[in-house]
């Protein structure tokens, strides 16, 4: 469980955080939506410590992020798995290399070892024969795949997904979103993601917060946002002519 | 003032770079991996710059030595002087600054603006010690070495082309580069070329990992590493010249 209490961030004095606060569940997809620019991306570096906060606390499992020295910090962050917008898969690596290289920096496992997880963990993102080939030669479905397999192979606790369907079309979107979703049941994490699509939000999302211009707007579950009256969700929800119609069906 | 922030900033990194590493045996296969991409990629350019200058320094010289009082073994003096002191040192290594230096800086850099930087971060890595270390002490390593080939090999150049073009015979050469050889002169190129190392290893590093936004800032930082790299290579030759040789 990760609790953020009462965080604010600003950037040369302009604030893009204000006072949030949320609690994200343990085996449940935690969904942040909001319009670009709201700091829904700011939050979420915050949280892994990218971004210093300016106030407040994040509690993983109790334990105050900030306040801990260098060392409990890289504890934490090794129970963290991230998924980038792009990937960031290293360049130079295969798919076999990326996957394996954070087994290299932090177990003892032997080559074979560290192969076995490898494949084990590409084989539960549905991608085979894919070892050899380097980030360049995936698409970008693949990508976020592989990205997906690299963040579980030191099986994380917390795990983090910046827009994990951006650029992806719909039916990817789909197996990305599914995978997520039974990552988290399947191994029992706290799973963050950060998303605009609204199918992502109704598919997978257990608890939504909605940010708007740096404040927590609302929250509640994905049956709560259909019927919710607030101008601001309705605005972002229903932006589309095909969420409208959805809408008048739906009530 | 600007100055000094990049200068603390600069050092904070280095500072960074040189803690614990995570993981020993990864940082020794880093720096090995390192050293076959800077060094062993670089002797191809190496080789033919030095043969060149080597041909260069012995036709020059010969032109000038048409005194009598000169003798021609001056020529073969002039060629191992002047590669050893000055030109497989230095400017090798403003070569090395152009080519390892913008690779540095760019690699770096796009690493950054895609977010691999930020992904070793939230592993736990120490994504300066991972990164920078390694190139700075497989630079330290491996630049002695190309400077030490450059040696030879400008000195080879030299005599292949005073030869060809008639302008030194064999034994004058061979005597003036033998003529009172100070090994001292070896050791103060070795040192400064592993200063240079360190400049062009550190310099480009430092400007690819603070880079921001997008491919025109890689570019940027690609080419202020390899200018300020360049600007301290120049610096420092003149102030280990005066450390060293004065």
């Amino acid at each position: 469980m990760i609790e953020v209490n009462n965080i604010s961030k600003s950037f040369h004095g302009r604030p893009i955080l204000k006072d949030i606060r949320f609690t994200f569940e343990t085996g449940k997809t935690n969904i942040i939506i909001g319009e670009s620019g709201s700091g829904k991306t700011t939050l979420l570096k915050c949280m892994v410590g990218l971004n210093e906060i300016d106030q407040g606390q994040i509690l993983y499992d109790g334990r105050s992020f900030f306040d801990l020295d260098f060392k409990g910090k890289k504890a934490i962050r090794k129970e963290i798995g991230m998924l980038f917008q792009g990937g960031a898969l290293f360049d130079s690596k295969t798919v076999e290399e990326n996957v394996v290289f954070p087994l290299s920096m932090f177990t003892d496992m032997s080559e074979d070892e560290k192969r076995d997880r490898a494949n084990f963990c590409l084989q539960r993102v549905n991608l085979n024969n894919a070892n050899k080939l380097f980030p360049s030669e995936l698409s970008g479905g693949m990508k976020k795949r592989v990205a997906i397999a690299r963040a579980i192979a030191v099986q994380p606790k917390y795990l983090f997904c910046d827009e994990p369907n951006s650029g992806l079309d719909p039916k990817t979107s789909i197996v990305i979103d599914n995978l997520i979703k039974e990552i988290t049941q399947e191994y029992n994490i706290t799973t963050i993601v950060i998303t605009h699509d609204m199918n992502s939000v109704i598919e997978i999302g257990d608890n939504i917060m909605f940010i708007y211009k740096g404040e927590k707007w609302w929250e509640g579950n994905k049956h709560e946002i259909l019927r919710t009256n607030n101008k601001e969700i309705c605005d972002f929800v229903y932006a589309t002519e095909f969420m409208k119609d959805l809408k008048e069906k739906f009530q | 003032m600007r100055v000094f922030y990049h200068f603390g900033k600069y050092f904070l990194l280095i500072k960074r770079a040189f803690g614990k590493p995570e993981k020993f045996s990864v940082y020794v296969g880093r720096i090995f991996e390192e050293m076959n991409i800077l060094g062993v990629g670089s002797l191809g350019i190496v080789a033919i710059i030095s043969v060149f200058m080597g041909a260069v320094i012995t036709i020059q010289s010969a032109f000038n030595f048409e005194s009598p009082l000169i003798p021609l073994y001056a020529v073969g003096v002039a060629v191992r002087d002047s590669m050893i002191l000055e030109f497989s040192p230095a400017i090798v290594s403003l070569i090395l600054a152009g080519k390892v230096g913008s690779s540095i800086a760019s690699e770096i850099g796009t690493m950054r603006v895609t977010e691999q930087i930020d992904a070793l971060e939230i592993m736990g890595i120490n994504s300066a010690g991972y990164l920078v270390f390694p190139k700075i002490i497989a630079s330290i390593l491996f630049n002695p070495i190309l400077v030490i080939f450059s040696m030879f090999l400008g000195i080879f150049g030299g005599y292949i082309f005073g030869l060809m073009s008639g302008v030194v015979t064999d034994y004058e050469y061979i005597y003036g580069i033998t003529y009172e050889f100070r090994p001292y002169n070896v050791v103060y190129a070795l040192i400064k070329s592993a200063v240079f190392a360190f400049i062009i290893a550190s310099v480009p590093a430092y400007h690819g990992y603070y880079t921001s936004g997008g491919a025109l800032e890689v570019g940027r930082s690609s080419t202020k590493g390899v200018v300020y790299s360049s600007v301290l290579i120049l610096a420092f030759d003149l102030i280990l010249t005066q450390l060293l040789l004065a």
